[in-house]
């Protein structure tokens, strides 16, 4: 798993490569709860060159986006996929979070 | 034809049963993308395994893998605690973020993206059988 992060406007990117599994998942927790305690709380999480997510990535997502809520942030998800896509949808997460087809809607989205 | 893997039942061997499963299944003709749904049923299913088995301490975790008929089937054995995680309760799917409890869906995964599973308490152990049909290729006939 590889994280990179980049900056555009007031939004933070965060971008995600390869697999966010049980073994992998406590360093993104790590990288996200960082962005938010420095205040990083209008996050998008690209998912463009995700390939695999279980429900330890669920945990996080799910962890990070109660913190950015109660700190009035905002959370939206881009290039969902496959089997990240179908994960999400069995887990309800497609209901509840907003999923765009790009990081220029996920911005958009943002407001 | 079966084979078996054993495994000290740890998430830092997450990988190693994945990669067996994954070669496994290529070999008995899983399709990618039944594959690909059998790896997260079967991460929920060993990390279960994992934490909560063994509460005293370690235990081993052996994988079977079997597809001679029309699944494609690995088995989760385990030695520990009596444990379903088919008999968990539902999550509340439809829940905002605010009302959702973190955790809860490895079950829910493993009904799911399973195209059968059954759970079974025999001679101490708990037996859990992860099932996907497998396909046959496009424009093949089969014989089975």
């Amino acid at each position: 798993m590889e994280i990179r992060t980049a900056k555009e406007g007031t939004a933070t990117i965060v971008t995600v490569a390869g697999k966010l599994d049980a073994v992998t998942a406590p360093e993104y927790e790590k990288a996200i709860s960082a962005l938010i305690q420095s205040g990083d709380i209008r996050l998008i999480m690209d998912f463009a060159e995700l390939g695999y997510i279980s429900s330890a990535g669920l945990r996080v997502i799910l962890a990070a986006a109660k913190q950015i809520k109660a700190r009035d942030g905002r959370l939206a998800f881009a290039n969902l996929s496959g089997n990240v896509r179908e994960v999400f949808d069995i887990s309800g997460f497609g209901g509840i979070f907003a999923l765009h087809g790009s990081v220029s809607d996920a911005l958009a989205g943002l407001g | 034809m079966a084979a078996a893997l054993t495994l000290a039942a740890t998430v830092a061997n997450l990988g190693a049963a994945l990669d067996f499963v994954a070669g496994q299944a290529e070999a008995l003709g899983l399709s990618e993308r039944k594959a690909a749904r059998l790896a997260v049923a079967l991460e929920e299913a060993y990390v279960n395994v994992c934490n909560y088995a063994y509460p005293a301490g370690q235990g081993d975790v052996t994988l079977t893998c079997a597809g001679d008929g029309e699944f494609f089937q690995v088995s989760l054995r385990d030695a520990g605690i009596p444990f379903d995680i088919l008999d968990q309760p539902e999550p509340d799917i439809a829940a905002g973020v605010d009302d959702r409890p973190i955790g809860g869906l490895g079950g829910r995964l493993i009904r799911e993206l399973s195209d059968r599973v059954a759970y079974r308490r025999e001679a101490g152990d708990n037996v859990l059988t992860l099932a996907m049909r497998r396909e046959r290729p496009e424009g093949q006939a089969g014989l089975d």
